[in-house]
């Protein structure tokens, strides 16, 4: 094979590729725009907003979207707050089990969250505290803390320590010392550990599924689902609106960290968080 | 608890005070204390309440729920002569087998591979469209698959056929569901590892005559072989758990034929309200998931923890 013939055939490799990964955006896409839209693939040559217009109505998903900020929200900030302040003594301090705590940190990020529901929902029962958001949000920012705060303490590694000292000089303790001087300069990465676990929590289905007894709390991730689970009578020009609508904001932020994310990723002889 | 000292700092008598007034445990307790408590009361003490209650027969309905006994092994024995988990147990093998280690890993790394010396705009594309269904949330991509699969859908159309793919064969639609949502995972993984393989190195085997099937075999896998343990152990980790697409695209059913252990817990547990059962299954989970997650901590050189 020559080299044009290997060129053109890894081209036309990545096309087909391509267009099987666009294949199953493509219904969700055009059947927005459907009036009349069913499953099937042939589209009409109508176009119009309605679907928008009728799923934009408080209790289908203006309601659900505001849930969703609120529970992804408050998780993400809750996280960051709490991961912000554990970094500091583990990236600052010299301590004895700073090692094993980092990686029993690690080792807990493989464990499956979905095998923890069980017991979580069987202790939020115990303690009546099912059905409640903010005893939903501390589960949540539990199970993004161990991830959270190795990023946190990465970012705040980079951070040169004698920054910190003219504020030592001056007599300023550990907290001064993190929210004047660490925390502005580490204010990227702040940003990026937010938005990682809103988005994270945005399309979280099954923890608001399972610990949430009433349809004003749920999320749009659950209320998208039981719209599309009840076959029969759906509107499916509708689901396709409210996916989209409830899709567009996780796009944006990943969009906005993506240039910080793809360097998470290279682990191949070390994490770098 | 010593007071911290640079390590390049000279050595005087008394070492000179670096860092701010940091005396006692509380320097360290204070900061790090709301994330050891939220992660003792939420994380760990879920797991250790799954362990207890695995060894009851706690249910949310009638008599157990009021006053749960320890039943010690009952629920193990019930376990692993249930051909219903044994069955499920089965499906997830096949599902993590085929979605993550065949799929998404082999997909991931051939993406990565084709796009090596593509153009800029070749690369943003097919890195979009890949990253995109990564992106969006698992319902969504569910509601994505439910009609590309669908009688009526893309993929009949294009293939020219007519064929219920949720009802007969739903173990396939899963997987391919799940190939397509995680593979680009994956693909990130081998971009990143690839790049870091030293170009003169594959041109030099080149030169030698080794043609592109050798130079891969030979000297790019080799070079990045801890990646690809360590994306194998990740995305295992994530499939195993999967829950929320394989439920809201077929429910486990048609019966049970796509019931992973997952979805199988969740019937227990939260359908029959079986808590310690469930608990049990959990606990299976999690034991599986531990083994996975310390050969992964093996696998990878952590440099500064």
């Amino acid at each position: 094979m020559t080299r044009l013939a290997a060129r053109v055939a890894a081209g036309l490799a990545l096309l087909i590729i391509t267009l099987a990964f666009l294949g199953p955006f493509l219904w969700v896409l055009i059947a927005s725009v459907q009036p009349d839209a069913t499953l099937s693939a042939a589209p009409t040559l109508t176009f119009s907003l309605d679907n928008f217009e009728a799923v934009l109505t408080w209790e289908t998903i203006i309601l659900p979207l505001i849930n969703s900020i609120v529970i992804s929200g408050s998780t993400s900030i809750l996280t960051v707050l709490v991961s912000g302040l554990a970094a500091y003594p583990l990236s600052r301090y010299q301590l004895r089990y700073r090692r094993h705590f980092m990686l029993t940190l690690l080792f807990t990020t493989g464990l499956p969250v979905t095998a923890i529901l069980v017991p979580v929902y069987a202790m939020f029962f115990r303690f009546n505290l099912y059905g409640s958001v903010p005893a939903m949000v501390l589960f949540l920012t539990a199970s993004s803390l161990p991830f959270s705060i190795w990023m946190m303490k990465n970012f705040m590694d980079g951070v040169p320590v004698n920054l910190e000292e003219a504020a030592w000089v001056d007599g300023a303790g550990w907290v001064r010392s993190l929210t004047a001087v660490v925390g502005p300069l580490m204010a990227p990465g702040i940003a990026v550990v937010a938005i990682f676990v809103f988005v994270g929590q945005w399309g979280n289905f099954f923890a608001p599924f399972v610990l949430l007894d009433t349809p004003e709390k749920q999320p749009a991730a659950v209320t998208v689902f039981t719209f599309f689970s009840e076959y029969g009578q759906v509107a499916y020009g509708q689901l396709a609106a409210f996916s989209i609508l409830y899709t567009a904001p996780a796009v944006v932020l990943y969009v906005a960290v993506n240039k910080y994310l793809a360097g998470s990723f290279n682990f191949a002889g070390s994490v770098k968080g | 608890m010593t007071v911290a000292t640079a390590p390049q700092s000279p050595p005087v008598t008394s070492p000179p005070q670096r860092g701010p007034a940091r005396r006692g445990v509380l320097r360290w307790l204070l900061p790090l204390g709301p994330a050891l408590l939220i992660l003792a009361v939420f994380l760990a003490g879920p797991i250790l309440w799954s362990v207890y209650i695995a060894f009851t027969n706690e249910t949310l309905t009638g008599s157990a729920s009021v006053n749960s006994q320890f039943v010690g092994v009952a629920n193990f024995v019930k376990l692993f002569g249930d051909p219903t988990f044994l069955n499920s147990f089965f499906l997830t093998f096949v599902f993590v087998i085929g979605s993550a280690v065949i799929g998404q890993n082999t997909l991931g790394l051939i993406i990565a591979l084709l796009q090596r010396g593509r153009g800029r705009v070749t690369r943003s594309v097919v890195n979009g469209v890949v990253i995109a269904a990564w992106v969006v949330p698992e319902v969504v991509a569910a509601a994505c698959w439910f009609s590309f699969l669908a009688e009526e859908g893309t993929l009949n159309t294009v293939l020219g056929i007519q064929q219920e793919w949720l009802y007969t064969a739903p173990m396939v639609a899963v997987i391919l569901a799940n190939i397509w949502r995680g593979t680009a995972f994956s693909m990130l993984v081998y971009s990143a590892a690839l790049s870091e393989v030293p170009a003169d190195l594959v041109e030099a085997a080149a030169v030698d005559g080794a043609g592109p099937g050798r130079r891969l075999l030979h000297i790019t896998l080799p070079l990045i072989r801890r990646s690809i343990m360590a994306n194998l152990m990740l995305i295992t980790l994530q499939t195993l758990a999967s829950f929320g697409l394989i439920y809201a695209l077929t429910g486990g059913g048609p019966g049970t034929a796509s019931q992973t252990t997952p979805l199988y817990m969740y019937e227990q547990a939260f359908r029959y309200f079986e808590i310690g059962y469930g608990s049990a299954i959990a606990l299976v989970m999690l034991v599986i998931g531990a083994l996975f997650s310390l050969i992964y901590l093996r696998l990878i050189k952590v440099e500064d923890a």
